[in-house]
């Protein structure tokens, strides 16, 4: 008989995952709590490194989702769990009733919420917005030309003890040459500076990216972080910042402040990791049983996990991260 | 400015506040600089709000200006700490509620120490004993002035007579507010509304008609810093904070200044005084300084206390603009009599700031 | 006016938006690599000037860009243009064309 999986969580690493997974021979069920598949994708426009449209990657995703006839549950989520007979019994949210074999968690992570930076004054100060606000105005073309200086603020929510994120969230330098590319390709006379702790460009192309970002758009890189952000008479966002490499406070207005928000576990990762019995992180991200040689694999037997649930991750990786969970997985049910 | 977005970061800072039977720690520099301030708020919590304070002779300071300034060290700080909260339990009394900003920083922090370190409180308790023979319990809530004061701010509003508002126009008036670095920068969960949107003064403010400016400088210190102003040779680096702020609100022409903390009061008032004295640059309108109330003195003319009863004349920047911005009557010529109404004396006039 | 026997400090932020940038345009203009400078301070580490004074040409640079111009005015002649700090430069910046297009800027002002 024909093994079944349960995969729980439709964004990126869920398709794709489910994709590979059917086409070795499994029966594949995909339970999303939205009402459509892709994920943190669905609130994005453009990739980096290459400026693919995120709704490009949505839909060839979904295209061969539905190509290997996997079966997608949407607007539900698992409520209950209990394991018979080495079979996961899951009980849904609509009261249906799924059977796996095996389960593979890739609930991802969610934006950090900038409010909880206070300083910044994110919800109070209207030119204060965040990088996922900015990819909505990209996309909905709703930038304004008005806009003469902008500022990007990295690491908002992350490598932070304030608000408890002690991690890097790895893509928010990536993304801010990005957007602060796209942002001068489209405000040729705006004058862009990124605010940094330390440029993290760990992917291949992403380097390069960042020199372009000075070579050819003369986007400024300021090392130090943003300690506080406030609003002038006229609206705009006047900033505190330490040039570091010069040593002292810099002090300059901005028409826009782009928050850089990382990544945190979206409240499907904690709930369902509860669920499970799955073991966490102390950052509230799915551990996997060893780094190296079992990222994907949990403490719990015949449970999987993939994508950014376990650690914040870009697209590419989590791609490659659902792949090798379905071979880790594969392995499992062929033993 | 989206107002309801502060609203759900005061929403997220609300601290317990007793009700009733409160035992009053003066300031140092309050009852100084600002002594009618301190009579104001024992009378409206006496006789308008029939609240329960209990003013104790035997109080003294809490050493904090010492701490601060590194002379007096933190074991001893605590101890006299100690010995206030001994003079609480000997009253009867579980609330404490400091005037000084200063005081109430430093009582956060030897709580918090105590709370960490459970032998450091045994220690100063062995410390007291043998020091004075005095036993003391934890007090049970600890709220600053101010936050009793923004506690009942409705009540007081229901008794109002004179809003924050402009008589002449009809508009709110114009208030920038200062809380003073040691409500809530070193312990954000203790102070209303936390450290970068502070609520305490600013709901009065708006409970009693004002309305309050958000400025680029706002959570800027006023330059006070202790040791700093304490040595002239350095006080130019002390004002130099407070002209940050000044130059950074004057835009916004505010029509008065509140502040939280008697250090903070006394400085944006007085160094309005020096800046204009020393570069002739005023800061309010027509020439006039911006007037600097604490939120006792602001509560005590929202109430209908006559201006000099509350001390209005101690001050360098003058009100009058204010009081008659509010429509408050007052008799320019009691400003400077004491209290059988006679002449003490009248003071140098300013000469970078327009006095009346 | 009164003495009350101190001065009142000026600050000591880089006030971006009111500083003279137009230095920083000139050499971002005839020397564009400068724009790829990520302040390693590879360069500063083996100049010569450097070495021995206080010309750090790392941080002039980074203060040309900001438009605070009066504080490395007066280092820029302490440069030897040995050329060294273009050998050990990763992102390829022409730091010796930097300073001699500050130089120049200067001079022409």
């Amino acid at each position: 008989m024909m093994k079944s999986v349960v995969i729980i969580g439709g964004g990126v690493a869920g398709c794709k995952a489910a994709v590979e997974l059917a086409s070795i021979g499994y029966r594949v069920t995909v339970v999303e709590k939205e009402c459509s598949l892709g994920g943190n994708l669905n609130n994005w426009d453009r990739l980096f490194p290459d400026g693919k449209r995120a709704s490009c990657l949505v839909d060839a995703l979904v295209s061969d989702v539905e190509k290997r006839g996997v079966t997608v549950l949407t607007n539900v989520e698992p409520e209950k769990v209990e394991l018979i007979d080495d079979c996961y019994n899951i009980l849904l949210s609509d009261k249906g009733l799924l059977k796996a074999d095996a389960v593979l968690i890739t609930t991802g992570f969610t934006t950090f919420n900038a409010q909880r930076k206070e300083e910044y004054g994110y919800g109070i100060y209207r030119n204060v917005i965040t990088s996922v606000d900015l990819e909505n105005i990209f996309a909905a073309n709703l930038l304004s030309r008005e806009i003469g200086c902008v500022g990007m603020v990295h690491c908002v929510g992350s490598r932070d003890e304030k608000c408890g994120n002690m991690y890097c969230s790895k893509v928010c330098c990536i993304t801010a040459v990005k957007q602060a590319i796209e942002l001068k390709q489209m405000l040729p006379n705006a004058e862009i500076f990124c605010f940094y702790m330390d440029m993290r460009m760990f992917g291949p192309g992403y380097e390069e990216l960042y020199r372009e970002a000075q070579e050819q758009y003369g986007i400024k890189f300021v090392r130090g972080r943003v300690s506080e952000a406030s609003e002038d008479s006229e609206g705009r966002v006047a900033i505190k910042v330490e040039d570091t490499l010069v040593g002292r406070p810099m002090r300059m207005k901005l028409d826009r402040l782009v928050l850089m928000v990382g990544m945190e576990p979206s409240p499907g990762t904690n709930r369902l990791a509860k669920l499970f019995g799955v073991e966490m992180r102390e950052s509230g991200f799915i551990r996997g049983v060893d780094p190296h040689m079992g990222a994907n694999i949990t403490n719990v037997d015949g449970v999987f996990v993939a994508g950014a649930a376990t650690s914040p991750m870009n697209t590419t990786d989590t791609i490659n991260d659902a792949c090798a969970a379905v071979l880790q997985i594969d392995k499992y049910l062929r033993k | 400015m989206i107002n309801e977005g502060k609203k759900k970061v005061w929403d997220l800072y609300q601290k317990e506040i007793a009700d009733n039977k409160y035992y009053y720690a003066r300031s140092c520099i309050r009852q100084t600089f600002f002594p009618a301030s301190e009579w104001a708020f024992i009378d409206i919590l006496r006789n308008r709000l029939g609240k329960d304070i209990f003013d104790d002779p035997k109080h003294t300071t809490c050493s904090g200006i010492g701490y601060h300034s590194d002379v007096v060290p933190f074991q001893t700080t605590m101890t006299v700490i100690a010995r206030h909260f001994a003079l609480m339990t000997e009253a009867g009394y579980e609330n404490i509620t400091p005037s000084c900003i200063t005081s109430f920083g430093i009582y956060t922090e030897v709580l918090h120490a105590w709370e960490e370190h459970p032998e450091i409180l045994e220690r100063v308790r062995e410390d007291l004993y043998k020091a004075t023979k005095r036993e003391f319990n934890v007090p049970k809530n600890l709220a600053h002035t101010s936050d009793v004061i923004y506690k009942f701010r409705n009540q007081i509003a229901a008794q109002m007579t004179n809003p924050l508002v402009d008589v002449h126009t009809g508009k709110p008036l114009r208030v920038v507010d200062h809380i003073g670095c040691h409500y809530a920068k070193m312990f954000p969960s203790k102070g209303v509304g936390g450290a970068e949107f502070p609520a305490v003064l600013s709901g009065m403010v708006d409970a009693w008609g004002g309305e309050c400016i958000d400025y680029p400088e706002r959570r800027h210190c006023c330059g006070f810093g202790f040791r700093n102003y304490l040595v002239q040779a350095n006080r130019g680096y002390s004002v130099a904070n407070s002209m940050k702020k000044l130059e950074s609100m004057e835009p916004y022409e505010p029509d008065f200044i509140v502040t939280n903390c008697p250090g903070c009061g006394m400085f944006l008032d007085k160094w309005q005084y020096t800046i204009g004295e020393m570069s002739g640059k005023s800061y309010g309108k027509n020439g006039y300084g911006i007037p600097v109330l604490t939120y006792e003195e602001m509560a005590g003319l929202v109430l209908g206390y006559d201006p000099w009863d509350l001390g209005l004349q101690m001050h360098q920047v003058a009100v009058e603009p204010l009081l008659d911005k509010m429509g408050i009557s007052y008799d320019p010529d009691k400003k400077y009599c004491d209290a059988e109404g006679k002449l003490i004396s009248l003071p140098k006039r300013p000469t970078g700031i327009r006095s009346i | 006016m009164v003495s009350f026997g101190f001065s009142i400090l000026p600050t000591r932020a880089i006030e971006y938006d009111k500083n003279d940038k137009g230095c920083a345009d000139y050499v971002a203009l005839h020397v564009p690599s400068s724009s790829a400078c990520i302040g390693c301070g590879g360069c500063s580490a083996t100049c010569s000037a450097g070495n021995f004074t206080e010309f750090n040409i790392r941080k002039i640079q980074m203060l040309m860009k900001r438009g605070e111009n009066q504080l490395y005015m007066e280092q820029l002649h302490k440069c030897m243009l040995c050329g060294k700090c273009l050998a050990v430069c990763p992102r390829g910046v022409d730091t010796r064309g930097m300073i001699l297009a500050m130089i120049e800027y200067m001079r022409k002002k």
